[in-house]
């Protein structure tokens, strides 16, 4: 078929090379006006790389950007906003005291050089989002809107500056699933007056439900470039991988040791409340209970109060009233040396703020929680090599990839971080482990590991408190599982009783 | 400590920061170089004659070891408080308390034997100094206030304290100066080297460099708080008490200083006087820096600027360089230490300006 005239964007064989590192090695992507296009691709395949030059903030050792078919010099992040270019990030670029038509013109000289006319601006705003069906007031706080809703703003923001081409960063991460079936609405209605779009996702029936194209992306190099109505969603992920990977489920993991009716509850939350340093109630009279051989899955949209229950739990923060019962003892306020000594493991969300301390070795990191144990050190002198034998053996249990235990963490890759991580707290062979978000930012090999080793403290009789805002790690995973909203639980289903749909009601409030 | 890597040969693990270290160093003398030259004088000529009078003598060694033994006791103190992440810049007040500590048990103790007196002065001049810090750890872990704050703010305090103490209760009753009464041979430490200076301080800053890299490489308590000084967060979820160790590093920071005070009581002035240091609480902060916080590289640090400020007097004497050249070196090595951090933006910046990288 004869293209009446070249796509609205154009990349062709971008080439970006960090160090000896090629991020992008000739890749090429074209989007037509109207069309919504998915760049699919594991962490490190190297979409954010390629987005990154389309939005000037790198400069390709080479290829070229052509915008509906003149080859543009993409040298600073305001060239691209000039091209109309707009991104969404994973992580919004709002300022949360300001209103929504602030932020909207921030920037802007349109609006005024000194004295900013927001008022005609809120009346363009208005009209943008009468448009194309986006729910934003103008006046607004950004601070009193939701998550969808800020991130209506930031769409609006792009559109604002008058984006044709509208790249999206894993936008549906922080949505429940019916506000992520809005946001489709909303850009199938952007693509229906011609907006090109970019949905960066690693979601596969994201992709299937809402894109006319996808390009795969591996190792920095395209691996198809498709019509989506002519792939699915298994043929996608063996590209993605590169060989096909099975993420483990519950129903396929050995059951744990310990029979279900002398499950003893290894952790016990009872009415536990925390407030922030503002004094704002973050978990609000939360009670559950988690048995050994089980794992219970914590649902929710981020930000509703799992990340304050897991760091309550562990110790990290100050619980307001409420009791913590670990393994038969009130650790309500016990310190957290007191806690692990009892048998917690702990997997942070932030791997690289809470759990690791990047620039020291392999070896250091995985001995850091019992550095002050027989047989690590005797008399307060450290023995290296009783030390150096737990992170040969911790590395090798866990396939940790590296030169060597002396090799800092912070050189890592993401995947073997996140080892180092689960080797120091499940080689304890801990009685409950706290897990938050253990899969985040990893590729889907990793994940599977990390899955399987979760499965395994399972089946070794442990507890397993399973903190995620990816409903797929928790409904594979879980035993049973509760959902949280605004700090307290809303719901909660067994296995057996699970339906996705229950789930995403509740996780947006609304019991059910 | 040697690693052998895969060829086999055995390499030395140099500290992180040495390399940097010793580049500041080296960029610090070279732009000193241009500096000398600007007057008219031969750089080496200069550089000669600042050497050979810190360097080149009996005396002049023995006075550059003097100089190092505050330096590297304050040092060492500061360093170790890094490595906790405590941002200590109080040494300097910390270091009047101890010397006015020291000098009060001195004359208190006039008479007592020598194995009694000096471990007492040495003790009490210790405990001054860390209660000094100690009062900044307070303000910290209660109030978190900033100890960069809190600690310069002290050493105001305690100069003036110290002053006021000078001037009053232990005044030499028998002087007009403001200072103590003269130490008693049993209350001074004892010269090394006959006809120098030369004390056992510096004695005490080997074994206090020795002990600071066992403690740090080999004790699980040094293995903590290097944890607490990298990364609080995890050091905290690791079980590790970081409240505690932060106030291990105000102390013993404190301390430290507080036996630099003593040793120049005790070693070089033989009595409390009110001008006891010319700065050498804000010149540790850069010996601590420039050793990368490493025990021995404070050591190697403490010993290059004694020299630079021995050798100084003579550069101006011989080769016509004002001595304050020294100065300016000392703050250019710490423009370079600093300036580290900025050499990649200075790189993308020129990659950036003259051409793109292929």
């Amino acid at each position: 078929m004869q293209r009446p005239s070249p796509p609205l964007l154009d990349m062709r064989g971008i080439r970006v090379t960090f160090g000896g590192f090629v991020a992008n090695d000739g890749v090429d992507l074209a989007v037509d006006a109207g069309e919504i296009h998915a760049l699919l691709g594991e962490n490190g395949a190297g979409k954010s790389t390629l987005m990154r030059v389309l939005a000037g903030l790198l400069v390709p050792a080479a290829g070229e950007v052509r915008i509906a078919g003149d080859i543009e010099p993409l040298g600073s992040a305001h060239e691209a906003m000039r091209l109309g270019i707009g991104m969404v990030h994973q992580h919004f670029m709002l300022v949360p005291t300001l209103t929504v038509a602030e932020n909207v013109c921030l920037g802007l000289s349109s609006t005024g050089r000194f004295i900013p006319d927001l008022k005609t601006a809120a009346a363009k705003i208005r009209d943008l989002a009468a448009t194309y069906g986006l729910d934003i007031d103008p006046n607004a706080r950004i601070a009193d809107l939701s998550i969808a809703g800020q991130q209506r703003v930031e769409i609006l923001k792009a559109l604002y500056r008058g984006a044709r081409i509208l790249v999206l960063d894993e936008p549906t991460a922080v949505l429940t699933p019916q506000e992520a079936e809005g946001l489709f609405r909303i850009l199938r209605a952007l693509a229906a007056e011609g907006t090109a779009i970019i949905f960066i996702s690693h979601k596969l029936n994201e992709v299937m439900a809402l894109t006319d194209k996808v390009t795969v992306l591996r190792q920095g190099k395209v691996v198809a470039t498709a019509l989506t109505a002519e792939t699915d969603a298994r043929g996608l992920a063996r590209m993605m991988v590169g060989a096909e990977i099975a993420l483990p489920k519950i129903e396929d993991a050995p059951a744990p040791g310990v029979p279900a009716e002398a499950a003893v509850a290894i952790l016990s939350v009872m009415d536990l409340t925390c407030r922030d340093a503002r004094g704002l109630v973050r978990v609000d009279r939360v009670s559950l209970a988690v048995g050994a051989g089980e794992i219970v899955g914590v649902a929710g949209v981020d930000g509703n109060g799992q990340q304050e229950l897991a760091e309550a739990i562990v110790g990290l923060s100050m619980v307001t009233s409420g009791r913590i019962i670990l393994a038969g003892v009130d650790v309500t306020a016990a310190p957290i040396a007191r806690r692990i000594g009892l048998g917690l493991a702990h997997i942070p969300e932030d791997r690289h703020r809470t759990a690791l301390v990047e620039p020291m070795s392999i070896r250091d990191n995985i001995v850091l929680e019992r550095i002050g144990d027989p047989p690590f050190s005797r008399g307060g002198w450290m023995r290296r090599d009783a030390v150096a034998g737990l992170a040969e053996k911790v590395m090798a249990a866990f396939d940790v990839r590296a030169s060597g235990p002396l090799q800092s963490v912070g050189t890592l890759s993401g995947g073997n971080q996140q080892k180092v991580v689960l080797g120091r707290a499940l080689s304890r062979d801990p009685r409950l482990v706290v897990a938050v978000q253990p899969a985040r930012g990893l590729d889907v090999g990793a994940t599977a590991f990390v899955h399987r080793q979760l499965l395994a403290r399972r089946a070794a009789g442990a507890g397993v408190l399973l903190v995620s805002t990816e409903l797929e790690e928790i409904l594979a995973l879980s035993d049973r599982i509760v959902v949280m909203f605004k700090g307290a639980i809303v719901g909660e289903m067994t296995r057996a009783a699970i339906s996705v749909e229950r789930l995403g009601l509740m996780m947006a409030g609304r019991a059910a | 400590m040697s690693t052998v890597d895969q060829t086999g040969a055995a390499r030395l693990r140099l500290p992180p920061g040495l390399v940097g270290s010793l580049a500041s160093v080296a960029a610090a003398f070279l732009v000193g170089a241009l500096l000398i030259a600007a007057v008219g004088v031969n750089p080496l000529t200069a550089y000669g004659a600042l050497f050979e009078a810190a360097l080149g003598s009996r005396n002049g060694l023995a006075e550059t070891l003097v100089r190092t033994v505050p330096l590297a006791l304050c040092g060492l103190g500061i360093a170790l408080a890094f490595r906790a992440g405590v941002f200590n810049v109080g040494a300097e007040g910390q270091l009047f308390l101890g010397g006015t500590a020291a000098g009060a048990i001195g004359v208190l103790g006039a008479g007592w034997p020598a194995y009694l007196l000096l471990p007492a002065m040495a003790l009490s001049a210790a405990f001054a100094g860390a209660l000094w810090s100690g009062l900044a750890a307070f303000l910290k872990l209660r109030f978190r206030a900033d100890e960069l704050i809190t600690t310069i703010m002290l050493n105001y305090v305690a100069i003036h304290l110290v002053s006021f103490l000078l001037h009053g209760p232990l005044k030499d009753p028998n002087g007009a100066l403001a200072q103590t009464a003269r130490l008693t041979t049993d209350g001074r430490l004892p010269v090394l080297l006959a006809g120098t200076r030369l004390h056992a301080g510096i004695l005490i800053v080997l074994v206090a460099a020795v002990l600071a890299h066992l403690f740090l490489w080999r004790r699980t308590n040094g293995f903590r708080l290097r944890v607490v000084g990298l990364n609080a967060r995890a050091a905290e979820n690791a079980g590790i008490d970081v409240r505690r160790t932060i106030l291990f590093g105000f102390l013993i920071c404190g301390a430290l200083a507080g036996l630099a005070g003593f040793s120049e009581v005790a070693g070089v002035q033989r009595r409390m006087i009110e001008n006891l240091s010319p700065g050498f609480g804000y010149t540790a902060i850069i010996v601590a820096l420039l050793g990368a916080t490493n025990p021995f590289g404070v050591l190697a640090s403490a010993f290059l600027f004694a020299a630079l400020q021995i050798g100084a007097s003579t550069m101006e004497s011989a080769a016509g360089v004002p001595s304050t050249l020294t100065t300016v070196i000392q703050g250019l090595v710490v423009l370079f230490l600093i300036g580290r951090a900025a050499l990649p933006l200075l790189r993308d910046w020129l990659v950036d300006r003259f051409g793109r990288r292929a």
